[in-house]
């Protein structure tokens, strides 16, 4: 068949599928005018075949396999239910992602809270260390903050408007170095190492300084609230992160690309719990950490069991729920 | 072949052909980008400063949101396409051709941390500028290409002319470069018309215009015309 009467004879159906395409592409449609639309594009996809196998001129190749490759993308979507899936994350599939990486959080958790220890201890003893670590203006806003002295007052001008202010300055400011953490991860590892231990060297010399200063009870009744999420969430990111770098050092039996591509389907798992996580932390950190009508007393005790909490999560949560159903939430997601 | 097409079988044993877009494309899509999102910035700063303080906090989480999810957002929602790429005809999909969806979207995107690094995306130029996919450190990641939405050429059909069936038997590739040839010579110079079609002269026994007709009448007997 010539191509001019291939043109002519099937036009008015190309021209259907068209108008079909753009219909569901506009997602204005309703059952009725898309009765035939995977006919439709399987004739599509054998009309571009014939043209190609003719050698037809390349224009009318090129509009069909436009057409095709839009049908292509409407037959091949994944609608999926996002408050459903972000559910049973919370519910399941986020504590056995920690568990299947325990080890790697562990790794994280070890380049985090070790030199915070180590470091702590160094500053506690010998104060001045802080100062090769943050400029002195740095160290001095620190210690203006967990004053004693200023907390009175300041906890007064403080209004819930301000609660509010800081609530978004946590999201914006501890969200973006928790991506940043992952993210940096896929420089084989380094980036994400890198994040771990800066911001455990911070934590542990602002704990250290302020010990040394004997503001112990304003600065940790202020920090384990929400560290119990924001540390952990820390970590987490971290060992996402490495995940990715890792999968480029040593991709198995894959190749280097695949290895990646694994890497990064399992690892954006983790970061939607350290979104989660830091989210919380944010909450809790503008409006009950700083909070002076709870007494320390209070905020040890609901901290404390905050912590033990997040551990029962991590280690209960989602057991029983087979792991093949989350699996198959989470590809369903990805479409 | 030293192009930026690449073909996709799908699952009806079709090859799709994707257009692959170049680093220039995608930098001139991200400036857009970048200034539409500098402008939502600064309207809502000023209407937001109206309300003092929770005006600040709404405004700091409109910043976060902005700075990692503006292209997420367009590219569930939009099919796979934000503002700046969507000018410049560019879409975001898969590597097997399917439309994007959450999970890929925000794995690259939160890589552009990386690809920005050191400075000015320089990561994720030197990335797309040493495998053919043209990926930055995201797309690789998330498993997914830039394509050109639709081939950008305007169809220009075969000048008509009379048909003739040429005097020796063709090739099927033959058949294609002359009406590959046919439909493209209204971007072809006289002189590049006429100096391609002389490489039949040898068959034709013609020159110049007489070889540029000759070869334009096949492509009509090629095509079919009446």
């Amino acid at each position: 068949m010539k191509q001019q009467q291939f043109e002519a004879k099937y036009r008015y159906e190309w021209q259907e599928f068209e108008s079909q395409l753009e219909l569901l592409e506009s997602k204005k449609t309703s059952d009725t005018n898309l009765t035939l639309f995977a006919k439709n594009y399987r004739k599509v996809c054998y009309y571009l075949a014939l043209a190609q196998e003719r050698r037809y001129s390349p224009d009318i190749i090129n509009r069909l396999n436009g057409i095709a490759l839009r049908g292509h993308q409407q037959l091949y979507q994944h609608k999926s239910n996002v408050l459903h899936n972000m559910l049973t994350f919370i519910i399941s599939g986020f504590p056995q992602q920690i568990r299947q990486h325990a080890k790697l959080i562990g790794f994280a958790s070890a380049l985090f809270y070790g030199p915070a220890l180590i470091f702590g201890l160094l500053v506690y003893f010998n104060p001045s260390l802080m100062f090769s670590f943050q400029s002195p203006d740095q160290v001095a806003d620190l210690v203006a903050m967990y004053n004693p002295a200023n907390n009175a007052e300041s906890a007064e001008a403080r209004g819930s408007e301000q609660d509010l202010v800081m609530f978004g300055f946590y999201i914006r400011n501890n969200i973006g170095i928790g991506f940043q953490t992952f993210a940096s991860g896929i420089l084989f590892g380094l980036g994400s190492i890198f994040f771990l231990i800066f911001n455990g060297l911070a934590l542990g010399g602002a704990s250290g300084f302020l010990s040394s200063l004997e503001y112990n009870v304003p600065f940790y009744s202020f920090v384990i609230t929400h560290g119990a999420f924001e540390l952990t969430a820390i970590t987490i990111a971290g060992a996402a992160g490495m995940r990715l770098g890792f999968s480029l050092l040593s991709p198995g039996q894959n190749s280097r690309k695949q290895a990646l591509l694994d890497a990064g389907k399992e690892s954006i798992q983790l970061v939607y719990g350290v979104i989660f996580f830091l989210l919380i932390a944010a909450f809790i950190e503008a409006f009950w950490s700083s909070s002076s009508a709870v007494t320390p007393t209070i905020k040890f005790a609901v901290g404390g069991s905050l912590w033990v909490l997040v551990f029962a999560y991590f280690y209960l949560g989602g057991r029983g729920i087979t792991q093949g159903a989350q699996k198959k939430d989470s590809h369903k997601e990805k479409r | 072949m030293l192009d930026t097409h690449q073909t996709l079988e799908t699952p009806e044993s079709i090859d799709l052909e994707l257009h692959l877009a170049g680093p220039v494309v995608r930098i001139l899509a991200f400036g857009l980008d970048f200034g539409i999102r500098m402008v939502i910035q600064i309207i809502a700063g000023i209407i937001l400063s109206v309300f003092d303080q929770i005006g600040l906090a709404i405004m700091m989480i409109l910043a976060f949101s902005i700075e990692w999810f503006y292209p997420v957002f367009f590219e569930v929602f939009y099919q796979g396409q934000t503002p700046g790429k969507k000018t410049m005809g560019l879409t975001v999909i898969h590597d097997d051709g399917t439309p994007i969806g959450w999970s890929s979207s925000i794995i690259r995107n939160l890589l552009r941390f990386v690809d920005f690094l050191p400075v000015g995306y320089i990561f994720g130029l030197i990335s797309m500028c040493s495998n053919d996919h043209f990926k930055r450190l995201g797309d690789f990641t998330a498993g997914t290409l830039v394509v050109y939405v639709t081939p950008k050429q305007v169809t220009h059909p075969i000048p008509k002319d009379q048909p003739l069936h040429p005097p020796v038997q063709l090739t099927v590739d033959d058949q294609r470069a002359i009406l590959n040839y046919a439909e493209r010579l209204h971007s072809l110079s006289p002189e590049r018309q006429r100096e391609l079609a002389n490489h039949l002269s040898p068959i034709t026994q013609r020159k110049d215009n007489d070889n540029v007709v000759w070869v334009v009448r096949v492509a009509n007997g090629l095509r079919g015309n009446q």
